[in-house]
């Protein structure tokens, strides 16, 4: 159904136009959207912890996760509010490096990634792993902002922004896909942004 | 996601920049006060555009949904509401979205409400939903606005704060020189904070901070400074 009136104010180049996934608009600034107030995470408190179900598989302090192997990756990302952001740069550790550092494999096919305010999102362990996602640590080459996950995210941008989890302290392994908080909220479980999976049953 | 095709019957200015608009739906969705509604805008040749508006009227009022849209001047669907709807447009809209920013009578008080301009779009449909329901849980609003010409529902708000049933109300200018009788002075800081926690009945239960990005920031972190913890704070914030 057409809008009355409606023509929309696209703009920007055909190239630009291909990059935006469907209902998506490009936004130069970088909006904050959370649920609760930014938690201030000290970095000499900050821990990051690999769970098989309830049980630790391994912990990391500030020092220990900085000295993994880490990778730069730049990325469109997608939030769910329909804006978009070209060319972010991200620096952090793949989860496939945390993973050798653990020194195990995927144990099931579902992770439940946790953060330090109690928020939690659901990503197919199959998404986290062969180079798509990281936990990042700097953004434009400077420590990640608070209100924007800092001093860590998940970044998974492939997907919805939501499910790269601000303040994030953990990945845990689950035997069946447990939904987060978002996705028990009405949003979509898997959050496809070219699929336009925002809600449950888009 | 569900949309419906609704139609525009009433368009009301609220403020310099706000005006509400109130939409007729073929079949009304029951939502919970400080909900939102994504408004999808469709071009002739498909390209569409789509933002979310929290829902302003009550649950209990079932005839229409109103949302309050501010005009943003750099804004894509906003200016097209301000500038091209009319009334008997039909317009779709999505079903009711967001789950963590509500309050049900149920939920009971004292509950802090604290909105930065727009921002008290979600509040104006919780205190209207708390004297529908005929709740006397304790409420307060803290509303920050520029100036008195940007003061949104004022008229109803200090009707339902003189029933002194337990809503209350607080409003502050930030750009006024000389605010109204009753109306306080300046930016929320600390201090206010403070004094809205204090005028409550009792421990505040949960505290709502909705508006821009910066004033929800603000206003949480004088809030956890005045000592309140933070898992009982839900924000909303307006990004784009």
């Amino acid at each position: 159904m057409a809008t009355r009136g409606f023509t929309g104010r696209r703009g920007g180049s055909e190239e630009t136009r291909e990059r935006l996934p469907p209902g998506q608009f490009l936004e130069s600034g970088f909006p904050v959207l959370s649920a609760g107030p930014t938690p201030r995470i000290q970095t000499d408190k900050w821990t990051f912890t690999l769970k098989d179900g309830v049980r630790p598989v391994k912990r990391w302090n500030w020092d220990e996760f900085n000295a993994l192997p880490q990778t730069k990756m730049t990325r469109d990302i997608h939030c769910v509010t329909t804006w978009s952001k070209f060319d972010t740069a991200w620096q952090g550790v793949l989860v496939d490096d945390i993973l050798a550092d653990a020194g195990i494999e995927p144990p099931t096919g579902f992770t439940l990634a946790h953060s330090f305010d109690g928020y939690t999102t659901n990503v197919p362990t199959a998404d986290l792993l062969g180079g798509k996602a990281m936990v990042a640590l700097r953004y434009e080459g400077k420590p990640i902002a608070p209100d924007h996950g800092g001093p860590a995210r998940l970044l998974v941008p492939h997907l919805y922004f939501w499910k790269s989890a601000k303040w994030v302290n953990g990945l845990q392994f689950t035997q069946k896909d447990e939904l987060g908080f978002w996705e028990l909220r009405g949003y979509h479980r898997y959050g496809d942004p070219w699929q336009e999976q925002r809600y449950t049953n888009d | 996601m569900r949309w419906q095709t609704a139609v525009v019957t009433e368009i009301v200015r609220r403020s310099r920049a706000v005006s509400s608009f109130f939409f007729r739906l073929p079949e009304f969705v029951p939502f919970a006060a400080g909900q939102h509604i994504i408004v999808r805008l469709t071009a002739p040749d498909g390209y569409r555009a789509q933002r979310s508006y929290s829902i302003a009227s009550a649950p209990e009022t079932t005839s229409h949904v109103e949302l309050a849209i501010e005009k943003l001047d750099d804004g894509e669907v906003s200016p097209f509401f301000h500038e091209v709807v009319e009334v008997g447009d039909e317009i779709e809209l999505s079903e009711p979205v967001g789950g963590h920013f509500i309050w049900r009578t149920q939920d009971g008080g004292p509950v802090l409400l604290i909105g930065g301009g727009s921002g008290i779009a979600p509040f104006v449909s919780m205190a209207r939903h708390r004297a529908l329901a005929g709740s006397t849980a304790p409420m307060l609003l803290l509303f920050s606005a520029r100036t008195r010409h940007d003061l949104l529902f004022a008229d109803e708000l200090a009707e339902l704060r003189d029933r002194q049933d337990g809503f209350d109300m607080i409003t502050t200018l930030t750009r006024e020189a000389s605010p109204p009788e009753g109306i306080s002075k300046g930016r929320i800081d600390a201090g206010t904070i403070a004094a809205a926690l204090a005028r409550l009945p009792g421990p505040v239960r949960r505290i709502y901070i909705c508006g821009s990005n910066p004033f929800v920031e603000n206003a949480a972190q004088h809030a956890i400074d005045a000592g309140v913890e933070p898992g009982l704070i839900a924000t909303e914030r307006y990004g784009v």
